[in-house]
């Protein structure tokens, strides 16, 4: 036991090291695949069928295939492509070799394809009546996606976003995968070289929990700042 | 045609891991639900838990872990099953189980909470058994409820099946499409496949799923 | 210009079922016009027109003096011809709803500066001097930083109202304003409502309150399956109706 402490003490500060890693793979692909996800949703809902039906299909997609999944076929598929050609050559490639920005791109458009379903969901539950008082006011169609609808969809399902934000969190471990060096990929490798198998394991959960909770902590702020409006009624 | 073979073990991993989880599930929104502070106590553990850390995390986890333990375990039985190897298949299935299982137990505990109290003592008044009530009343309701939740851990379930290629040889589909695109180095079009293959198996469910739902609603409209 | 709002022969149709059959009405500047009649007469639909919220299958709309163009099309409805058109005759056609239809996640003076700053092209520090003075015009200048869901119904109303003032509409169309309200609160809304008719206001209003039709209103219609049964000055209407069916609609009514 007392040599496992000593080894836990060891880990961790290589792990902590990582954390940045995990946290930043969370927050680009949080933020580029929430920004997709908006054209995504938008055309989701669009009476123009070849708008409709690409983003119905991409959400299906998405969120019917497993990450992992996705995650291969970006790296190793896209990887396939690249030897021989120009872009190696580019000034891209020092990118493109990486694992890191990999991962990105595919967890960007997974999340894009259920952030999307998230928000077409939310799109329409806005109350009709706050949409009718916009039109018969003169607002034109952009208008009253940009004051009203769109602000009260993301309110309607920032609960879900939260949840999806940890679910995000947690699945940036699958980048250790593909050669990225977060926490868990740090974890295996120091299974690898201390063959030890569980404090790695044990210390990387800790971690995860530490982050997952104060994620969690940081969206019930933001959640609560703009949820204002609903606090308290007559 | 290997690919098939894969889909049929990936199948496979998600059903058994399913069961495993309804099990867990059912307890564990029994503990949650209980007058029991420990019970409650442990299932909380449980759910807090599984639910903040990462599925691969668990997997390894508890592959490793459950490994060991049955070695364990069995080892003081016998001297002979010291080199006893745990089948990889139903480690992973135990650790998908249980890592389900505690996403089941929010499921059916919400399920469980969601139903009318008129109808619990509607049954009492008639002076059914609480096992009887749990039986005739609570468990056909809870159904009702807890239905789209079951059928999205289903297809999740299904997905999450496919990080069990990370153990190595599990044969399941994705660690096909691993091999196949390894070794043809064809990886765009073999993991392509493998996507599409697990598409099937979500618009599969899919409908199943629906054609559920109506069922369990029948009477509702 | 003397006449704000001229409608003429107006039609719609909800699929096979024809609500309105050939309207036509005529408000003045100063008029107020109340429309009464029974669930199913029309008249919701009639308002909703006016301001395009429906779009009528034939007839024409005037406002200001304005024709709406509209474009018939093949299947024998029509849709308007420009909607840059129709989005610039709406913002002079304030609407108050029967659910008021406050933005809830903006404050009630965020309400009624919106449509101002972004339809109008108002600045900011002007429209918030406009909605002030309307706030309290309808007596709840206090509450402008609370969000619609904190205040009561007739203050919702109310705030709807002094939304409805910011945009100094050639017309006010009231949508059944007090229908959602509870008895008690009927009275600060019609109130109000009374305050900008005695202003000389031109206001539309389709109501169910009789009293207040027959005390405020310069003209009340009564209509009946899409059509105007019988319209002229509360004394006549009210007070010497002339169809069989309007008896029976007030004495159902008992105002």
């Amino acid at each position: 036991m007392d040599d496992s402490l000593a080894l836990f003490i060891e880990i961790v500060p290589t792990l902590l090291a990582a954390v940045p890693v995990t946290l930043v793979l969370t927050f680009l692909s949080a933020v580029i695949g929430n920004t997709l996800a908006l054209p995504v949703a938008v055309g989701s809902l669009s009476p123009h069928i070849y708008l409709r039906y690409p983003s119905l299909f991409y959400i299906f997609v998405m969120r019917g295939t497993p990450l992992l999944a996705q995650t291969y076929l970006i790296y190793y598929g896209l990887g396939e492509l690249f030897p021989g050609t120009w872009v190696q050559q580019s000034f891209l490639w020092p990118y493109l070799r990486d694992g890191f920005w990999y991962a990105i791109f595919a967890f960007s458009l997974n999340t894009a394809g259920y952030t999307g379903e998230i928000l077409r969901g939310a799109i329409l539950a806005v109350p009709k009546g706050e949409i009718e008082a916009a039109r018969a006011y003169g607002f034109s169609r952009f208008l009253i996606f940009w004051r009203v609808t769109l602000p009260r969809a993301i309110q309607i399902c920032l609960p879900t976003m939260t949840g999806e934000t940890i679910l995000l969190l947690k699945a940036t471990s699958l980048a250790s995968l593909i050669t990225v060096w977060e926490v868990m990929g740090t974890a295996r490798q120091i299974q690898k070289v201390t063959f030890r198998v569980y404090e790695p394991l044990i210390a990387a959960g800790i971690l995860y929990i530490l982050m997952v909770f104060i994620l969690t902590r940081l969206m019930m702020v933001v959640e609560q700042s703009i949820n204002r409006h609903r606090l308290a009624s007559v | 045609m290997r690919f098939v073979e894969g889909l049929v073990v990936t199948v496979e991993v998600s059903v058994a891991a399913y069961c495993i989880s309804l099990i867990l599930g059912l307890i564990g929104a029994g503990a949650k639900l209980s007058n029991s502070k420990v019970a409650r106590g442990i299932a909380d553990l449980y759910t807090t838990l599984v639910r903040a850390l990462p599925e691969l995390l668990l997997l390894l986890l508890i592959y490793f872990s459950g490994a060991d333990a049955l070695k364990f375990i069995l080892s003081l039985i016998s001297e002979d099953f010291e080199d006893f190897e745990i089948n990889t298949f139903a480690a992973a299935v135990a650790a998908l189980g249980f890592i389900g299982g505690a996403y089941m137990t929010e499921v059916m505990r919400g399920a469980i909470l969601s139903i009318p109290n008129s109808q619990i003592e509607a049954a009492k008044a008639c002076g059914m058994s609480r096992f009887l009530t749990l039986r005739r009343v609570i468990l056909p309701q809870m159904l009702r409820y807890a239905l789209p939740g079951m059928g999205n851990l289903w297809l999740s379930a299904t997905k999450d099946s496919s990080l069990i290629s990370v153990l190595g040889n599990t044969q399941d589909l994705l660690f096909m499409g691993y091999r196949a695109s390894a070794v043809t180095k064809h990886y765009g079009f073999f993991y392509s496949v493998a996507a599409i293959l697990f598409l099937a198996i979500t618009i599969i469910s899919m409908i199943v799923i629906k054609m559920l739902e109506a069922r369990v609603n029948r009477g509702y409209r | 210009m003397d006449t704000t709002l001229k409608v003429e022969d107006l039609h719609k149709k909800f699929g096979a079922v024809e609500v309105l059959k050939g309207v036509s009405l005529e408000a003045r500047t100063g008029d107020v016009i109340a429309m009464i009649g029974s669930s199913g007469s029309g008249k919701s639909t009639l308002l909703r027109c006016i301001n395009l919220l429906e779009t009528p299958n034939s007839g024409r709309v005037y406002v200001n003096g304005e024709l709406i163009r509209m474009k018939p099309l093949q299947d024998g409805t029509a849709k308007p011809e420009d909607i840059k058109q129709v989005e610039r005759i709406r913002s002079k056609l304030a609407m108050v709803f029967q659910s008021f239809n406050l933005w809830t996640h903006r404050t009630i003076l965020e309400n009624v500066i919106e449509a101002p700053i972004h339809v109008l092209g108002l600045p900011r520090k002007e429209a918030i001097e406009r909605a002030e003075i309307l706030l309290a015009k309808v007596g709840i200048a206090e509450k402008r930083n609370f969000y619609p869901n904190h205040l009561s119904g007739g203050q919702q109303q109310r705030a709807a109202i002094a939304r409805a003032l910011a945009m100094e509409p050639s017309v006010l169309l009231f949508d059944e304003p007090t229908s959602a309200l509870d008895p008690e609160l009927i009275g600060e809304v019609l109130q109000v409502m009374r305050k900008l008719a005695e202003e000389g206001r031109t206001m539309l209003v389709v109501t169910h309150e009789i009293g207040f039709a027959r005390d405020v209103a310069s003209e009340i219609v009564f209509l009946h399956k899409g059509q105007i049964e019988e319209k002229g000055p509360p004394r006549e209407v009210i007070g010497s109706p002339k169809s069989e069916r309007l008896r029976q609609f007030l004495s159902a009514t008992r105002h």
